[in-house]
């Protein structure tokens, strides 16, 4: 495993050190999914590219959101807009915990001297249908990484079963960097000339989108999008899946897959708002997974799902 | 005789599954070893968060020879069926007995199994017990199809003789071949190594950092804790579910502790404790000077070079950041609490409860309701209960509870202290909930009874009012869970309350509500009118009844005719009331079969007067199970029924109801005269002390009839050709069941 001599000195720096130690060992170096998700699995290339036969490595950092963790910016790692760091590799490969703790030797963090655990933490996401079993990485009593071997993903079996690692960067940055207080993180070198923190970067927004979320965003409009993302999403898959312009099987499983990352972002700003009790909660969350499954099944449809005609 | 090692060497296993687990693996691998002729002198079985291990001492070095005869046709039988027994019994003819049989000349077969040797024994059970290995949960990994809880790595599996030398057993399962090697400690050990047997592994892993054995584990932890905690003039709050869990995250603990920081001081002991067990899985550290929670332990699983500083930081650094959290939310609480909590309760009112059942603040509304009914009847003051119940819930749209769901009740509990409420209210918020389960300890100060009584029946009467009765294994809403609770907190407190009002109030009220949108004003005035009715009379038909024929009279009245939503609500209540008394009556049951109580006896004491007084229902059984165990009540049991059976034939037979006029003048002999005199005595006797509720006394009298009876039918025959003296008698008889039916009803009694 490469030690790394220096130390990072910035949040991106920690990004990439990531990103070459994973592109190092194979991984696809994908960029974002360009739609508001609260987690780096629902990325298509992670939720969509779990399923089927076909041999998967792809590494990405994914914006998230989670509009209820929202804190104005004020607690020292609470945010409503984070960044995950997601690796994905099918089939998971027999040494994949160790390939995980190198990658944090790739960031600075040295085996002997801290107390790395796997915990175990079942991952479950009720709105993607999907369930994984596998740990909670512990350093130092911190949650840096989740760790699972999907087993079914929409509703589908995983076969083969990809290792999904997920990073909480700024958690994990924070902890490498020495920061108390997410804000205070270098979030550039900070000898540039023009150092800038975590806090000068996204402060104002964190603050801006806590009010927002949990008290301005307008409900009726929100409910009304869910409905609207929940009918186009069947709408989409409504189709035949033979193009009549271009004469070809075309499924379409992507974007009618938008559509059911929309509901349940949109599922999330409700949920902040403090609209949906907890007993329609399950309801919510079923309807998402309907669509979740839908698309799933949609995919396995398609070429890269695996379909041969 | 060889010792038996095996390890199975895995990612991560799960803390709570590997005490489990390790014994399983001893029961299966012993079971399937011994089936299959292999005993053994001695096994143990151990966990750590990355291996399984069996040993499994004097075994045999192979299962015996073994022979068994097997009988087969006769020897004057068609060749074809000889043929046919040589065949499945793989002997040749020349081989076959032949003896002397009841039936004449029999060939015998001899077959010989021959002994195997331990090891293809071992690798065939093994190869069984991992592939079938009941895990709570298993997945699959890689491109594979062998299913395990986490990734199965290697295998170890040897025999070592009494020379000490090993032997690996042949064996690979999906890929994965055994050997004689396993590792030591993630980051400590020094790589793969081979052993010899387990005194040899046990030894070696030690040297690589892992304590096999989780209860040294735990001992280890716990001496560790309590000397840290000891030196610093504290006390280690014990934990012991923790203290489990903590054994099975590593492999070589090392305890360290640190502080709280000072800022945190003023959080709840509870909110403190929560959050370092449930997210860091910290033990708390109590100053007996203080009382308060001032240190943590945290177990680590790595020696460092530092002597865990780097480690120790971060913990307290991860704490702190929790504790910050922790201690936001219960800053913002607080400033909502003492201002009244009015945005909390107000924020209720937009939370649904249940689709048709409304939001949580039309729930609260109607527990206020009830709660006021009930208080003084529990011996609360009505406005306190009243209060209570307007604020137990408050907390629910508070950001600590939020967070922390466990804390629901007791945050609401510091919550309406900081509001200024009295403190009956205030225990009342964290006592409401309970019991939650049935080693939960049932409320008693008055104020909390009232609230917790009135938010289950709530909860039992809406899921009636709208047919979401637990079904079979389904029970989403946990609703045996809160009739057991209104069980247990009625009988607990001594409680003599009738349900019966109460149930139809709450019916009604949940009716009032799911109507109110479709109801004219008239409708609703009626149903409101009926409620208040309820609570003067405590019986709603009658209630019901006095109302309509009020309403009836005059001008503009709503429609009460048949179809109409008062008549529909006016005969659904009652049944849905009977149907929810009848499932408190099974809950009852059950909690009391706990007890010791027959259930055919609680049976014979439901359907009486008082059947919705379950303090009653329990005494009266109480007294009947008593007087079953003498022999009068058992020999009752025999008279009445005997009674019952003639009294039910001759009744249906006749196509009447002998049910009154048995007259002393048309009396016989002694024995009926003297059944008429015992049961002039026992009825007024039954009915004095039913009336006193002396259930003891009730049962005695009645048990007193034993012997009239038994010398009745002795002497007389009751179906006589004498069609006057038979119907008196037919007549006498239901004058017994009647009787006895004052103190239960015998006829339910099995046997």
């Amino acid at each position: 495993m490469a030690q790394n001599q220096e130390k990072p000195r910035s949040f991106q720096d920690v990004i990439l050190r990531l990103q070459s130690y994973w592109a190092a060992q194979g991984c696809a170096m994908l960029q974002p999914y360009d739609m508001e998700v609260g987690a780096g699995t629902f990325h298509p290339a992670t939720t969509l590219r779990s399923l089927g036969l076909r041999p998967w490595a792809a590494a990405y950092v994914q914006p998230s959101r989670r509009p209820t963790d929202g804190r104005y910016g004020e607690n020292p790692n609470r945010l409503q807009h984070y960044y995950q760091y997601q690796v994905l590799i099918k089939p998971s490969p027999p040494g994949l915990q160790e390939l995980y703790l190198g990658s944090l030797e790739a960031i600075g963090i040295d085996l002997r001297l801290h107390d790395v655990r796997f915990v175990e933490d079942d991952w479950e996401s009720p709105t993607l249908g999907a369930w994984g079993l596998g740990w909670e990485v512990w350093c130092d009593g911190m949650e840096v990484s989740q760790f699972t071997y999907f087993q079914q993903v929409g509703g589908h079996d995983c076969a083969p079963v990809s290792g999904e690692l997920t990073y909480g960067l700024e958690r994990l940055a924070m902890y490498v960097l020495g920061a108390d207080h997410v804000m205070d993180m270098p979030f550039n070198d900070p000898n540039t000339p023009i150092p800038l923190s975590y806090g000068d970067v996204f402060r104002q927004a964190e603050e801006e989108y806590s009010r927002y979320n949990f008290d301005v965003a307008n409900t009726d409009v929100l409910f009304k999008q869910f409905e609207e993302a929940e009918a186009e999403c069947a709408a989409i898959l409504g189709n035949p899946v033979d193009d009549p312009k271009t004469g070809k099987r075309i499924v379409m499983a992507q974007p009618a897959y938008d559509q059911c990352i929309k509901a349940s972002h949109i599922f999330n700003l409700l949920d902040a708002r403090g609209v949906i009790s907890p007993t329609e909660r399950q309801a919510y969350i079923g309807r998402v997974r309907a669509l979740a499954k839908q698309c799933a099944d949609a995919f396995v449809q398609t070429e890269a799902g695996g379909w041969a005609a | 005789m060889p010792d038996l090692l095996i390890e199975l060497f895995s990612e991560e296993i799960p803390a709570r599954m590997q005490a489990r687990a390790a014994d399983d693996l001893r029961r299966l691998m012993t079971d399937g070893l011994v089936e299959a002729g292999l005993t053994y002198a001695g096994a143990a079985a151990f966990s750590t968060p990355r291996r399984l291990t069996l040993a499994v001492e004097g075994l045999l070095d192979e299962c015996p020879a073994v022979t068994e005869e097997r009988r087969g046709p006769r020897t004057d039988a068609p060749e074809k069926a000889i043929e046919g027994f040589q065949r499945s019994a793989g002997v040749a003819r020349e081989d076959l007995e032949i003896r002397d049989d009841k039936k004449g000349q029999v060939y015998i077969a001899r077959i010989t199994r021959p002994g195997r040797p331990a090891a293809d024994i071992v690798a065939e059970v093994l190869e069984q017990v991992v592939r079938n290995f009941p895990w709570p949960k298993s997945m699959r990994w890689g491109a594979g199809s062998l299913r395990w809880v986490r990734p199965l790595h290697s295998v170890l599996c040897i025999l070592t003789n009494s020379a000490g030398e090993a032997h690996v057993v042949p064996l690979e399962i999906d890929g994965l071949r055994a050997g004689d090697t396993t590792e030591g400690h993630r980051f400590m050990g020094t790589g793969r190594f081979a052993v010899t047997g387990y005194e040899d592994y046990a030894a070696r892993l030690r040297r690589d950092k892992v304590m096999l054995d989780p209860a040294e584990r735990a001992r280890h932890i716990l001496q560790e804790a309590e000397n840290l905690a000891f030196a610093a003039g504290m006390e280690l709050v014990a934990d012991d579910g923790l203290l489990a869990e903590v054994a099975g995250l590593v492999e070589w603990p090392v305890a360290l502790m640190g502080e709280i920081g000072q800022e945190f001081m003023e959080l709840p002991a509870e909110v403190l404790q929560t959050s370092m067990r449930e997210h860091q899985k910290f033990f708390s550290v109590r100053n007996p000077k203080t009382g308060r929670i001032e240190r943590f332990i945290t177990v680590a699983n790595i020696e460092t070079a530092d002597h865990g500083a780097t480690i120790l930081a971060g913990n307290g650094k991860v704490l702190a950041a929790r504790l910050s959290d922790a201690r936001f939310f219960w800053l913002n609480d607080l400033r909502v609490a003492r201002a009244g909590m009015g945005p909390w309760l107000e924020q209720l009112g937009s939370v649904t409860f249940e689709r048709q059942l409304g939001s949580q603040a039309a729930r609260i509304a109607r527990i206020r309701a009830l709660a006021r009914d009930l208080g003084p009847l529990v011996g609360a003051d009505a406005d306190q209960a009243d209060e209570a119940a307007r604020v137990a819930k408050a907390d629910l749209s508070s950001e600590m509870v939020y967070e922390f769901p466990e804390l629901q009740g007791v945050m609401g509990s510091y919550y309406a202290r900081e509001a200024g409420l009295p403190d009956a209210v205030a225990v009342a918020c964290a006592e409401h909930y309970a019991p939650l389960g049935p080693s939960d300890a049932v409320p008693v100060a008055p104020v909390s009874v009232a609230v917790a009584l009135a938010d289950k029946l709530d909860t039992l009467t809406g899921f009636w009012a709208i047919d979401q009765r637990p079904t079979g294994s389904k029970d989403p809403f946990a609703l045996r869970r809160a009739a057991l609770g209104v069980i247990r907190i009625v009988l607990e407190n001594g409680l003599q309350l009738k349900l019966d009002r109460h149930v139809d109030a709450q019916l009604l009220r949940h009716k009032i509500a799911l109507n109110a949108r479709k109801a004219s004003e008239g409708e609703i005035d009626t149903l409101e009118e009926i409620l208040r009715e309820v609570a003067e009379r405590g019986v709603f038909g009658a209630a019901f009844r006095a109302v309509i024929d009020r309403i009836g009279r005059g001008d503009g009245a709503p429609d009460t005719g048949e179809g109409s939503l008062l008549r529909s609500i006016g005969d659904l209540v009652p049944d849905l009331s009977t149907d929810l008394l009848a499932f408190l009556h099974d809950r009852l049951k059950v909690y009391l079969r706990d007890e010791g109580l027959r259930h055919d006896v609680i049976d014979a004491c439901l359907e009486l007067d008082g059947g919705d007084d379950l303090a009653l229902i329990v005494a009266r059984a109480r007294a009947l199970q008593e007087v079953l165990t003498t022999e009068d009540g058992e020999n009752l049991v025999q008279g009445f029924k005997r009674a019952n059976n003639i009294l039910t034939q001759a009744e249906e037979r006749d196509g009447v109801e002998y049910s009154y006029g048995a007259d002393v003048k048309f009396a016989e002999g002694p024995e009926e005269k003297a059944l008429f005199a015992a049961l002039d005595a026992a009825e007024g006797a039954i009915a004095k002390a039913v009336e006193a509720e002396d259930f003891t006394a009730a049962m005695a009298a009645m048990a007193a009839l034993r012997a009239p009876i038994d010398a009745f039918f002795e002497a007389v025959q009751v179906n006589t050709d004498n069609a006057v003296v038979r119907r008196n008698r037919l007549n006498l008889l239901s004058r017994i069941r009647m009787i006895c039916l004052q103190a239960a009803d015998l006829s339910k009694l099995e046997g």
